[in-house]
Protein backbone atom coordinates (compact mmCIF):
# COMPACT_ATOMS: atom_id res chain seq x y z
CA UNK A 1 0.00 0.00 0.00
CA UNK A 2 1.01 3.54 -0.59
CA UNK A 3 1.66 5.78 2.11
CA UNK A 4 -1.22 8.72 2.55
CA UNK A 5 -1.95 11.47 4.94
CA UNK A 6 -4.24 10.04 7.33
CA UNK A 7 -7.22 12.62 8.71
CA UNK A 8 -10.41 12.00 10.80
CA UNK A 9 -12.65 14.32 11.30
CA UNK A 10 -15.91 14.53 13.89
CA UNK A 11 -18.45 16.23 11.63
CA UNK A 12 -19.68 15.92 7.97
CA UNK A 13 -18.27 19.94 7.18
CA UNK A 14 -15.23 18.79 8.16
CA UNK A 15 -14.62 15.95 6.40
CA UNK A 16 -16.33 18.15 3.56
CA UNK A 17 -13.53 20.09 4.05
CA UNK A 18 -10.65 17.72 4.11
CA UNK A 19 -12.39 16.20 0.80
CA UNK A 20 -11.54 19.24 -1.07
CA UNK A 21 -7.45 18.66 -1.04
CA UNK A 22 -6.73 17.09 -4.13
CA UNK A 23 -6.25 13.34 -4.07
CA UNK A 24 -8.46 13.25 -0.95
CA UNK A 25 -10.45 9.69 -0.94
CA UNK A 26 -13.46 9.41 1.70
CA UNK A 27 -12.61 5.96 3.77
CA UNK A 28 -15.93 4.44 5.79
CA UNK A 29 -15.47 0.82 7.20
CA UNK A 30 -12.37 -0.02 4.66
CA UNK A 31 -13.40 -3.38 3.84
CA UNK A 32 -13.12 -3.02 -0.08
CA UNK A 33 -11.01 0.64 0.43
CA UNK A 34 -8.30 -0.83 2.05
CA UNK A 35 -7.66 -4.53 0.16
CA UNK A 36 -8.13 -2.51 -3.14
CA UNK A 37 -5.08 0.13 -2.07
CA UNK A 38 -3.22 -2.84 -0.98
CA UNK A 39 -3.47 -4.27 -4.50
CA UNK A 40 -2.36 -0.80 -5.75
CA UNK A 41 -5.42 -0.26 -7.60
CA UNK A 42 -6.03 2.61 -5.59
CA UNK A 43 -3.23 5.12 -3.96
CA UNK A 44 -5.13 8.45 -2.53
CA UNK A 45 -2.88 10.94 -1.37
CA UNK A 46 -5.12 11.48 1.42
CA UNK A 47 -7.43 9.35 3.22
CA UNK A 48 -10.24 10.97 5.26
CA UNK A 49 -12.00 8.78 7.70
CA UNK A 50 -15.20 9.20 8.11
CA UNK A 51 -15.69 6.43 11.03
CA UNK A 52 -15.31 9.39 13.71
CA UNK A 53 -18.11 10.82 11.96
CA UNK A 54 -21.09 10.68 15.07
CA UNK A 55 -24.11 12.22 13.22
CA UNK A 56 -23.38 9.92 10.09
CA UNK A 57 -24.27 6.81 11.76
CA UNK A 58 -27.83 5.50 13.11
CA UNK A 59 -30.63 4.10 12.15
CA UNK A 60 -33.77 5.95 12.53
CA UNK A 61 -37.99 6.01 11.88
CA UNK A 62 -38.91 9.12 10.42
CA UNK A 63 -41.97 10.10 7.95
CA UNK A 64 -40.14 9.60 4.76
CA UNK A 65 -38.93 6.23 6.27
CA UNK A 66 -36.08 4.28 7.06
CA UNK A 67 -33.42 6.64 7.41
CA UNK A 68 -29.45 4.86 7.82
CA UNK A 69 -26.66 7.27 8.42
CA UNK A 70 -24.06 6.45 5.74
CA UNK A 71 -21.15 5.61 8.03
CA UNK A 72 -23.71 2.96 9.84
CA UNK A 73 -22.49 -0.42 10.23
CA UNK A 74 -24.03 -3.17 8.33
CA UNK A 75 -23.65 -4.87 11.78
CA UNK A 76 -25.92 -2.32 13.08
CA UNK A 77 -28.23 -2.56 10.22
CA UNK A 78 -28.94 -5.92 10.65
CA UNK A 79 -30.07 -5.82 14.14
CA UNK A 80 -31.63 -2.39 14.42
CA UNK A 81 -33.79 -2.64 10.99
CA UNK A 82 -35.10 -6.54 11.99
CA UNK A 83 -38.43 -5.11 13.07
CA UNK A 84 -38.85 -2.24 10.85
CA UNK A 85 -37.44 -3.28 7.37
CA UNK A 86 -36.74 -7.42 7.91
CA UNK A 87 -35.37 -7.52 3.61
CA UNK A 88 -32.71 -4.88 4.59
CA UNK A 89 -31.85 -6.23 7.75
CA UNK A 90 -31.83 -9.47 6.17
CA UNK A 91 -29.77 -8.48 3.34
CA UNK A 92 -27.24 -6.58 5.97
CA UNK A 93 -27.06 -9.50 8.20
CA UNK A 94 -25.55 -11.61 4.73
CA UNK A 95 -22.98 -9.60 3.61
CA UNK A 96 -19.11 -11.02 4.14
CA UNK A 97 -18.75 -12.25 7.54
CA UNK A 98 -19.12 -11.12 11.32
CA UNK A 99 -15.89 -9.61 11.47
CA UNK A 100 -16.78 -7.48 7.91
CA UNK A 101 -20.32 -6.47 8.97
CA UNK A 102 -19.08 -4.99 12.23
CA UNK A 103 -16.96 -2.58 9.82
CA UNK A 104 -18.17 -2.21 6.48
CA UNK A 105 -20.79 0.12 6.03
CA UNK A 106 -24.27 1.45 3.83
CA UNK A 107 -22.13 4.69 2.78
CA UNK A 108 -19.21 2.78 1.43
CA UNK A 109 -20.86 0.13 -0.53
CA UNK A 110 -22.98 2.18 -2.29
CA UNK A 111 -20.58 5.00 -2.88
CA UNK A 112 -18.07 2.22 -4.64
CA UNK A 113 -21.42 0.40 -5.88
CA UNK A 114 -19.02 -2.61 -7.15
CA UNK A 115 -21.24 -4.82 -9.42
CA UNK A 116 -21.76 -7.60 -6.90
CA UNK A 117 -22.50 -5.58 -3.69
CA UNK A 118 -25.86 -6.59 -2.14
CA UNK A 119 -26.79 -2.47 -1.01
CA UNK A 120 -27.50 -1.34 -4.13
CA UNK A 121 -30.97 -3.91 -4.98
CA UNK A 122 -32.52 -2.72 -1.75
CA UNK A 123 -31.50 1.15 -2.11
CA UNK A 124 -33.08 0.69 -6.02
CA UNK A 125 -35.49 -1.89 -4.79
CA UNK A 126 -37.25 0.46 -2.62
CA UNK A 127 -36.86 3.15 -4.22
CA UNK A 128 -34.59 5.50 -1.39
CA UNK A 129 -32.83 8.35 -1.63
CA UNK A 130 -29.52 8.88 -1.15
CA UNK A 131 -28.58 12.35 1.01
CA UNK A 132 -25.61 13.45 0.30
CA UNK A 133 -23.44 17.15 1.85
CA UNK A 134 -24.69 18.48 -1.27
CA UNK A 135 -28.04 17.30 -2.27
CA UNK A 136 -30.76 14.19 -2.25
CA UNK A 137 -30.49 12.28 -4.98
CA UNK A 138 -33.15 9.31 -6.13
CA UNK A 139 -31.63 5.93 -6.11
CA UNK A 140 -33.02 6.10 -10.14
CA UNK A 141 -30.31 8.36 -11.01
CA UNK A 142 -27.79 7.76 -8.56
CA UNK A 143 -26.32 4.07 -10.19
CA UNK A 144 -24.91 4.59 -12.81
CA UNK A 145 -22.70 1.72 -14.27
CA UNK A 146 -20.23 -0.07 -12.80
CA UNK A 147 -18.34 1.37 -10.28
CA UNK A 148 -20.31 4.76 -11.54
CA UNK A 149 -22.32 7.08 -9.25
CA UNK A 150 -24.08 10.58 -9.39
CA UNK A 151 -21.69 11.45 -6.88
CA UNK A 152 -18.91 14.50 -7.67
CA UNK A 153 -15.76 14.93 -6.83
CA UNK A 154 -15.72 15.42 -2.89
CA UNK A 155 -18.94 14.64 -2.24
CA UNK A 156 -19.50 12.15 0.39
CA UNK A 157 -22.92 10.47 1.34
CA UNK A 158 -24.59 10.90 4.82
CA UNK A 159 -27.43 9.19 4.42
CA UNK A 160 -30.44 6.87 2.54
CA UNK A 161 -33.89 7.30 3.65
CA UNK A 162 -35.82 3.86 2.80
CA UNK A 163 -39.61 4.01 1.98
CA UNK A 164 -40.58 0.41 4.15
CA UNK A 165 -42.18 -1.95 1.80
CA UNK A 166 -44.96 -4.17 2.92
CA UNK A 167 -43.12 -6.90 2.02
CA UNK A 168 -39.59 -7.41 1.03
CA UNK A 169 -36.76 -10.05 0.32
CA UNK A 170 -33.22 -10.10 -0.94
CA UNK A 171 -31.90 -13.45 -1.81
CA UNK A 172 -28.24 -13.70 -3.61
CA UNK A 173 -26.75 -16.57 -4.73
CA UNK A 174 -23.16 -17.46 -3.61
CA UNK A 175 -19.78 -17.27 -5.68
CA UNK A 176 -18.91 -20.63 -3.80
CA UNK A 177 -15.40 -19.26 -3.31
CA UNK A 178 -15.51 -15.56 -2.33
CA UNK A 179 -19.08 -15.75 -1.18
CA UNK A 180 -19.86 -12.23 -3.03
CA UNK A 181 -23.26 -12.36 -4.53
CA UNK A 182 -22.71 -14.08 -7.96
CA UNK A 183 -26.25 -12.79 -8.65
CA UNK A 184 -29.29 -11.20 -5.99
CA UNK A 185 -32.48 -9.44 -6.77
CA UNK A 186 -33.81 -7.80 -3.94
CA UNK A 187 -38.00 -7.57 -4.43
CA UNK A 188 -40.03 -5.06 -2.90
CA UNK A 189 -43.81 -4.53 -2.36
CA UNK A 190 -45.69 -1.42 -2.18
CA UNK A 191 -49.25 -0.29 -1.98
CA UNK A 192 -48.69 1.38 -5.54
CA UNK A 193 -46.54 -1.65 -7.20
CA UNK A 194 -43.62 -3.54 -6.87
CA UNK A 195 -39.97 -2.98 -7.33
CA UNK A 196 -37.22 -5.53 -8.72
CA UNK A 197 -34.11 -4.83 -8.83
CA UNK A 198 -31.05 -7.11 -9.66
CA UNK A 199 -27.60 -7.17 -8.60
CA UNK A 200 -24.37 -9.26 -9.47
CA UNK A 201 -26.03 -9.64 -13.07
CA UNK A 202 -25.19 -7.02 -15.60
CA UNK A 203 -22.25 -5.50 -17.03
CA UNK A 204 -24.18 -2.21 -16.05
CA UNK A 205 -24.22 -2.61 -12.75
CA UNK A 206 -28.01 -3.08 -10.68
CA UNK A 207 -30.69 -2.34 -12.45
CA UNK A 208 -34.28 -2.53 -12.20
CA UNK A 209 -36.29 -5.85 -13.61
CA UNK A 210 -39.03 -3.79 -15.03
CA UNK A 211 -40.99 -6.61 -16.86
CA UNK A 212 -40.85 -9.15 -13.52
CA UNK A 213 -41.76 -5.67 -11.80
CA UNK A 214 -45.47 -5.04 -14.16
CA UNK A 215 -46.13 -8.86 -13.33
CA UNK A 216 -45.69 -8.66 -9.65
CA UNK A 217 -47.59 -5.66 -9.39
CA UNK A 218 -50.67 -7.35 -11.01
CA UNK A 219 -50.11 -10.28 -9.18
CA UNK A 220 -47.53 -11.18 -6.22
CA UNK A 221 -46.63 -14.50 -6.48
CA UNK A 222 -43.42 -16.08 -7.87
CA UNK A 223 -45.38 -17.73 -10.93
CA UNK A 224 -46.18 -14.45 -11.94
CA UNK A 225 -42.84 -13.68 -13.67
CA UNK A 226 -42.11 -17.72 -14.78
CA UNK A 227 -42.99 -17.16 -18.62
CA UNK A 228 -40.85 -13.76 -18.73
CA UNK A 229 -37.41 -14.12 -20.58
CA UNK A 230 -34.18 -12.70 -19.05
CA UNK A 231 -32.11 -11.37 -22.06
CA UNK A 232 -28.50 -12.53 -21.52
CA UNK A 233 -26.94 -9.66 -23.81
CA UNK A 234 -24.71 -6.85 -21.72
CA UNK A 235 -24.84 -10.17 -18.42
CA UNK A 236 -21.72 -10.55 -17.11
CA UNK A 237 -19.80 -13.33 -18.35
CA UNK A 238 -16.48 -14.62 -16.29
CA UNK A 239 -15.25 -18.07 -14.96
CA UNK A 240 -17.31 -17.84 -12.30
CA UNK A 241 -20.79 -18.01 -14.63
CA UNK A 242 -21.98 -17.28 -18.21
CA UNK A 243 -24.03 -14.24 -19.29
CA UNK A 244 -26.73 -16.63 -19.79
CA UNK A 245 -26.29 -18.77 -16.49
CA UNK A 246 -26.63 -15.24 -15.10
CA UNK A 247 -29.86 -14.46 -16.54
CA UNK A 248 -31.71 -17.58 -15.88
CA UNK A 249 -30.12 -17.06 -11.90
CA UNK A 250 -32.24 -13.46 -12.25
CA UNK A 251 -35.55 -15.66 -12.91
CA UNK A 252 -34.91 -18.02 -10.25
CA UNK A 253 -33.73 -15.72 -7.66
CA UNK A 254 -36.63 -13.60 -8.23
CA UNK A 255 -39.10 -16.39 -8.38
CA UNK A 256 -37.26 -17.25 -4.78
CA UNK A 257 -37.32 -13.55 -3.32
CA UNK A 258 -41.03 -13.40 -4.13
CA UNK A 259 -41.49 -16.27 -1.87
CA UNK A 260 -39.24 -15.17 0.70
CA UNK A 261 -40.79 -11.97 1.04
CA UNK A 262 -42.45 -10.34 4.31
CA UNK B 1 5.34 9.25 11.59
CA UNK B 2 2.79 9.85 14.26
CA UNK B 3 2.45 9.18 17.30
CA UNK B 4 -0.65 6.81 18.34
CA UNK B 5 -2.20 5.61 21.75
CA UNK B 6 -4.65 2.93 22.10
CA UNK B 7 -5.54 0.13 24.96
CA UNK B 8 -4.19 -3.07 24.22
CA UNK B 9 -5.21 -5.63 26.64
CA UNK B 10 -6.68 -3.47 29.23
CA UNK B 11 -2.64 -1.61 29.18
CA UNK B 12 -2.24 1.77 27.81
CA UNK B 13 0.26 1.81 24.86
CA UNK B 14 1.62 4.48 22.15
CA UNK B 15 3.44 3.82 19.25
CA UNK B 16 4.76 5.47 16.20
CA UNK B 17 2.60 4.88 12.92
CA UNK B 18 2.09 5.96 9.84
CA UNK B 19 -1.16 6.66 7.53
CA UNK B 20 -0.50 3.04 6.15
CA UNK B 21 0.22 1.26 9.04
CA UNK B 22 -2.38 -1.67 9.48
CA UNK B 23 -4.03 -2.31 13.26
CA UNK B 24 -2.03 -6.17 12.85
CA UNK B 25 1.37 -4.64 12.26
CA UNK B 26 0.97 -2.27 14.67
CA UNK B 27 0.37 -4.98 17.18
CA UNK B 28 2.77 -7.74 15.72
CA UNK B 29 5.40 -5.23 14.47
CA UNK B 30 4.68 -1.94 16.85
CA UNK B 31 4.31 -3.59 20.23
CA UNK B 32 5.50 -7.29 19.63
CA UNK B 33 2.36 -8.83 20.17
CA UNK B 34 2.55 -11.46 17.59
CA UNK B 35 -0.20 -13.81 18.28
CA UNK B 36 -2.30 -11.60 16.14
CA UNK B 37 -1.52 -13.88 12.98
CA UNK B 38 -1.35 -12.75 9.44
CA UNK B 39 -3.07 -15.32 6.78
CA UNK B 40 -4.00 -13.35 4.05
CA UNK B 41 -3.77 -9.65 4.59
CA UNK B 42 -7.20 -9.37 2.50
CA UNK B 43 -10.00 -9.70 4.98
CA UNK B 44 -10.60 -12.72 3.84
CA UNK B 45 -9.01 -15.41 6.50
CA UNK B 46 -9.31 -13.89 9.59
CA UNK B 47 -6.21 -15.03 11.40
CA UNK B 48 -5.89 -11.46 12.49
CA UNK B 49 -8.92 -11.58 14.50
CA UNK B 50 -9.27 -8.92 17.74
CA UNK B 51 -11.70 -7.11 19.06
CA UNK B 52 -12.06 -3.35 19.06
CA UNK B 53 -14.01 -1.73 20.90
CA UNK B 54 -15.92 -4.78 22.18
CA UNK B 55 -16.62 -5.71 18.36
CA UNK B 56 -15.13 -8.86 16.16
CA UNK B 57 -12.82 -6.92 12.95
CA UNK B 58 -10.27 -7.99 10.96
CA UNK B 59 -7.15 -6.03 11.83
CA UNK B 60 -5.61 -6.22 8.87
CA UNK B 61 -8.15 -3.97 7.50
CA UNK B 62 -7.95 -1.35 9.71
CA UNK B 63 -5.78 1.38 9.76
CA UNK B 64 -3.77 1.68 13.32
CA UNK B 65 -4.78 5.55 13.26
CA UNK B 66 -8.14 4.68 13.11
CA UNK B 67 -7.89 2.40 16.02
CA UNK B 68 -6.27 5.03 17.95
CA UNK B 69 -8.15 6.10 21.52
CA UNK B 70 -9.98 2.62 20.81
CA UNK B 71 -9.69 -0.48 23.46
CA UNK B 72 -8.38 -3.53 21.46
CA UNK B 73 -8.51 -7.37 22.78
CA UNK B 74 -5.91 -9.32 20.78
CA UNK B 75 -5.06 -13.25 21.76
CA UNK B 76 -2.71 -12.39 24.37
CA UNK B 77 -5.46 -10.51 26.82
CA UNK B 78 -7.74 -13.85 26.21
CA UNK B 79 -6.05 -15.90 29.06
CA UNK B 80 -7.06 -15.60 32.84
CA UNK B 81 -5.30 -13.02 35.15
CA UNK B 82 -2.98 -15.53 36.63
CA UNK B 83 -1.90 -17.02 32.95
CA UNK B 84 -4.21 -20.17 32.85
CA UNK B 85 -6.43 -21.10 30.08
CA UNK B 86 -9.94 -18.95 29.76
CA UNK B 87 -12.35 -21.47 29.53
CA UNK B 88 -12.80 -20.82 25.23
CA UNK B 89 -8.85 -21.55 25.09
CA UNK B 90 -9.04 -24.83 27.46
CA UNK B 91 -11.65 -25.82 25.13
CA UNK B 92 -9.85 -25.69 22.22
CA UNK B 93 -6.78 -27.45 23.78
CA UNK B 94 -9.15 -30.07 24.99
CA UNK B 95 -11.07 -31.06 22.33
CA UNK B 96 -8.47 -30.94 19.61
CA UNK B 97 -9.67 -27.48 17.92
CA UNK B 98 -6.09 -26.81 17.04
CA UNK B 99 -3.27 -28.71 14.55
CA UNK B 100 -0.79 -26.23 13.89
CA UNK B 101 -2.76 -23.61 15.47
CA UNK B 102 -2.39 -20.71 13.30
CA UNK B 103 -5.69 -19.94 12.86
CA UNK B 104 -6.20 -20.58 16.18
CA UNK B 105 -5.79 -16.88 17.72
CA UNK B 106 -8.57 -16.32 14.95
CA UNK B 107 -10.91 -18.85 15.79
CA UNK B 108 -10.53 -17.97 19.87
CA UNK B 109 -11.72 -14.13 19.08
CA UNK B 110 -14.30 -14.87 16.51
CA UNK B 111 -15.39 -17.37 19.36
CA UNK B 112 -15.30 -15.06 21.81
CA UNK B 113 -17.50 -12.47 19.73
CA UNK B 114 -19.89 -14.97 18.86
CA UNK B 115 -20.65 -16.40 23.16
CA UNK B 116 -20.87 -12.83 23.63
CA UNK B 117 -24.25 -12.07 21.51
CA UNK B 118 -25.17 -15.82 21.64
CA UNK B 119 -24.44 -17.55 24.85
CA UNK B 120 -25.45 -21.35 23.46
CA UNK B 121 -25.51 -21.27 19.73
CA UNK B 122 -26.52 -24.57 17.80
CA UNK B 123 -23.56 -25.65 15.59
CA UNK B 124 -25.20 -24.06 12.59
CA UNK B 125 -25.25 -20.90 14.34
CA UNK B 126 -21.50 -21.80 14.99
CA UNK B 127 -20.33 -22.68 11.38
CA UNK B 128 -22.19 -19.40 10.05
CA UNK B 129 -20.52 -16.99 12.79
CA UNK B 130 -17.02 -18.90 11.77
CA UNK B 131 -18.00 -17.84 8.02
CA UNK B 132 -14.95 -15.43 8.03
CA UNK B 133 -12.26 -17.60 9.43
CA UNK B 134 -10.38 -20.18 7.29
CA UNK B 135 -8.39 -22.73 9.00
CA UNK B 136 -5.96 -24.15 6.58
CA UNK B 137 -5.37 -27.61 8.31
CA UNK B 138 -9.43 -27.72 7.63
CA UNK B 139 -9.62 -28.78 11.45
CA UNK B 140 -13.33 -26.84 11.44
CA UNK B 141 -15.27 -30.21 12.99
CA UNK B 142 -13.20 -30.22 16.42
CA UNK B 143 -12.78 -26.29 16.21
CA UNK B 144 -16.88 -26.31 15.97
CA UNK B 145 -16.79 -28.73 19.11
CA UNK B 146 -14.59 -26.63 20.86
CA UNK B 147 -16.60 -23.62 20.27
CA UNK B 148 -19.76 -25.68 21.31
CA UNK B 149 -17.87 -27.02 24.76
CA UNK B 150 -16.55 -23.65 25.38
CA UNK B 151 -20.34 -22.29 25.56
CA UNK B 152 -20.94 -25.02 28.30
CA UNK B 153 -22.89 -27.53 25.79
CA UNK B 154 -22.59 -31.35 25.71
CA UNK B 155 -20.43 -32.07 22.66
CA UNK B 156 -20.60 -35.67 23.20
CA UNK B 157 -22.65 -37.08 20.73
CA UNK B 158 -20.92 -34.21 17.71
CA UNK B 159 -18.45 -36.87 15.77
CA UNK B 160 -14.91 -36.23 15.37
CA UNK B 161 -14.53 -36.72 12.33
S1 LIG C 1 -4.79 -11.71 7.77
FE1 LIG C 1 -6.48 -10.45 8.15
S2 LIG C 1 -8.11 -11.59 7.33
FE2 LIG C 1 -6.38 -12.78 6.78
S1 LIG D 1 -5.11 -25.36 12.91
FE1 LIG D 1 -3.82 -25.03 11.25
S2 LIG D 1 -4.77 -23.41 10.24
FE2 LIG D 1 -6.25 -24.02 11.65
Amino acid sequence: MHNFEFVKPSTVADAVKAMAGSGAQALSGGQTLLPTMKARLAAPAVLVSLTGVAEMKGVCMGDDGLSVGAATTHATVAAEARKSFAGLANLANGIGDPAVRNRGTIGGSLANNDPAACYPSAVLAAGATVHTNMRKIAADDYFQGMFTTALKEGEIITSVTFPVPHKSAYVKFNQPASRFALTGVFVAKFANGVRVAVTGASNNGVFRWKEAEAALSANFAAGAVAGLVVSPKDMINDLHGTAAYRANLVKVLTKRAVDAAS
Amino acid sequence: MTTISMTVNGKAVSGEVEGRTLLSSFLREGLGLRGTHIGCETTQCGACAVHLDGQLVKSCSVLAMDAAGASVTSIEGMANGDGSLSVIQAAFQEHHGLQCGFCTPGMVMATAALLKVNAKPTETEVRHYLEGNMCRCTGYHNIVKAVMAASGQDVSAIAAE
